[in-house]
């Protein structure tokens, strides 16, 4: 597949507008204010089949159709940049060296749900991000492409950057919106759902950066040419976050589908040193682990879940024989545990005992009821939490318990972990 | 306190958001370019310019860890503790920072230079392992590496 997303990703200073352009920036912009009324756009993506590329998958032609056409509250868009699923640096690629392509999709997906205010909500650590955007929006403006009457039209846009507060929470979308409006990144009963009650109470589409990115290329290219990349129920191409034990980490943007054996051995370039893959989280690290023989699983939001997992960001972290499970999790665990909100008793208290009793286990002081003790933790976090991170928390525990029982029993009995020299 | 400069910009932020609590991330962020930490009085000053109650703005900045407190050092050091940056080695460039600043995590130099933090997923797991200094990024690191960027630093 020919690079989409990532075409001019390492052409020189192609975050300038100048190279932007050079390179047919802006081109879908004009095309989707003079050819297309903002309902025609939305079925446009409707008929893409684009899928959210945050995690969640949904359908974003659908999620724009949600919005109420003839309301007379404002309607807003935010750009989810709040990248912060352990694993994942592809919205990063985008901000960083080509900010154009998102700040024309995030336009063109304004002008398609009628917002004139949006958002790019990035987090707080990319301080080099948001000073990126701010530089190409500033240009933006000063071209016509942001502002009043966008390029002769009659459609006004204004866009802010708004930097998180270091709290991974708030990439998930209600959370993200009460971080927006000066609150504390605690996460909202759904419904509402946010297109229909969103920010300052408002319809609001929140997409993410990569999904923003790919909407100038199916207006320039149409639904049918998008359709045809990847699958047929998870179309388009995806960028997939290589990371660990691999020869050669990085973003690789390929088509939906691709497996997820020729990610990690051709185009990551196989296992550092010779050694053997002991296990892989494919997407992100709410996603359950794999182990070596569901590898030929293909990487697209149905296929990996056959296999019993998720593809979440497509963060592939890649573990290597001499990984010991149980600290992979209690990692894991204690990183979930930091970044529970505290809003939900269930994801608060449990995140807590659960990495305390992972710490235990890996310096040699767990009991064998522990991991029942564990299990029956997770079963009280599960669906019993507001927003999704409850049930992301307990998936690192639960499938390294599925696949690598052993090794937690090892450190039980033994007393110590056996992956230490 | 605030600079001249920073409290304009601050006023700035209070009518550009269609609620004005929205104004008070943006403030943190400033005053941290600024001064590089926040305290109690520097949060009733940001209360006082956007037209809210001290309250309102200690409550919002208190549930996030990316706004020093006073008493950081000039440089805090963050290094990343999450899985990427585990599997290529994080967890020895942690005691390899405190042998070499002679200070525990969470601890400051005597000098006040150096505060040494672990955080989470900083978002570049391609180059790990990985450390943010104040706002800037160091990727790819090593012993030899962390060596020249402390000796680089004024």
């Amino acid at each position: 597949m020919e690079k989409i997303l990532f075409k001019y990703i390492d052409y020189p200073e192609q975050y300038k507008v100048d190279n932007y352009l050079k390179n047919g920036g802006y081109q879908a912009l004009a095309k989707a204010l003079k050819e297309y009324k903002s309902d025609e756009l939305v079925e446009m993506v409707k008929k893409s089949g684009l899928r959210g590329r945050g995690g969640a998958g949904f359908p974003t032609g659908v999620k724009w159709g949600f919005v109420p056409e003839d309301l007379a509250k404002p309607k807003y868009l935010i750009c989810n940049a709040d990248e912060g699923e352990p694993g994942t640096f592809k919205d990063r690629a985008i901000i960083e060296n080509d900010p154009h392509q998102l700040i024309e999709g995030i336009i063109i997906a304004s002008y398609a749900i009628g917002a004139h205010l949006s958002f790019i909500y990035i987090r707080g650590e990319f301080a080099f991000g948001a000073e990126r955007l701010n530089q190409a929006i500033k240009e933006a403006y000063d071209k016509g492409f942001l502002g009043k009457g966008i390029l002769g039209s009659k459609y006004d846009l204004d866009l802010i950057v708004y930097r998180g507060g270091g709290a991974y929470i708030c990439g998930e979308e209600t959370s993200l919106m009460n971080s927006l409006e000066g609150h504390r990144g605690f996460t909202r009963l759904k419904p509402p759902f946010p297109t229909t009650a969103g920010v300052y109470g408002c319809p609001t589409v929140i997409n993410n950066v990569e999904t923003l990115s790919n909407i100038s290329h199916i207006v320039l290219n149409g639904a049918d040419w998008f359709a045809s990349i990847g699958t047929p129920t998870s179309p388009g191409p995806k960028i997939f976050s290589v990371s660990g034990h691999v020869e050669k980490p990085g973003n690789y943007e390929l088509p939906m589908g691709t497996p997820l054996r020729e990610i990690i051995y051709e185009h990551a370039g196989g296992i550092r040193n010779g050694r053997k893959l002991k296990a892989v989280i494919p997407g992100g690290i709410s996603t359950p682990i794999l182990t070596p023989d569901k590898i030929d699983a293909k990487m697209d939001f149905d296929s990996i879940c056959d296999v019993g997992s998720m593809l979440g960001s497509g963060a592939v972290i890649v573990m290597d024989e001499t990984t010991c499970m149980v600290k992979a999790a209690k990692i894991m665990m204690d990183f979930f545990a930091h970044e529970s909100c505290g809003k939900c008793t269930p994801c608060r208290e449990g995140t807590y005992w659960l990495s305390a009793i992972l710490k235990r286990i890996t310096q040699g002081k767990g009991e064998e009821e522990d991991i029942e003790l564990s299990e029956d933790i997770c079963d009280n976090i599960r669906e019993k939490t507001l927003c999704p991170l409850g049930d992301g928390a307990i998936v690192p525990i639960l499938s390294t318990l599925q696949n690598f029982r052993d090794e937690y029993i090892q450190h039980i009995k033994n007393k110590s972990c056996p992956f230490e020299k | 306190m605030l600079s001249e400069l920073t409290k304009d910009k601050i006023k700035r932020f209070r009518d550009l958001f269609p609620h004005r609590k929205s104004a008070i991330l943006p403030a943190l962020h400033e005053v941290i370019n600024d001064l590089g930490y926040t305290n109690p009085e520097i949060l009733k000053e940001i209360a006082e310019l956007l037209d809210l109650s001290p309250l309102e703005v200690s409550e919002t900045t208190s549930f996030y860890t990316y706004f020093p407190k006073q008493g950081t050092g000039k440089y805090l050091i963050q290094v990343c503790t999450n899985l990427s940056c585990s599997l290529l080695g994080a967890e020895s460039l942690v005691k390899y920072l405190e042998e070499k600043l002679r200070i525990k995590v969470g601890e400051t130099t005597p000098d006040g230079k150096f505060t040494l933090v672990t955080v989470e997923c900083l978002g570049s797991c391609g180059t790990a392992p990985v450390m943010q200094i104040n706002q800037d990024y160091y990727e790819n690191l090593t012993q030899d590496k962390i060596d020249k960027i402390l000796i680089e630093l004024p």
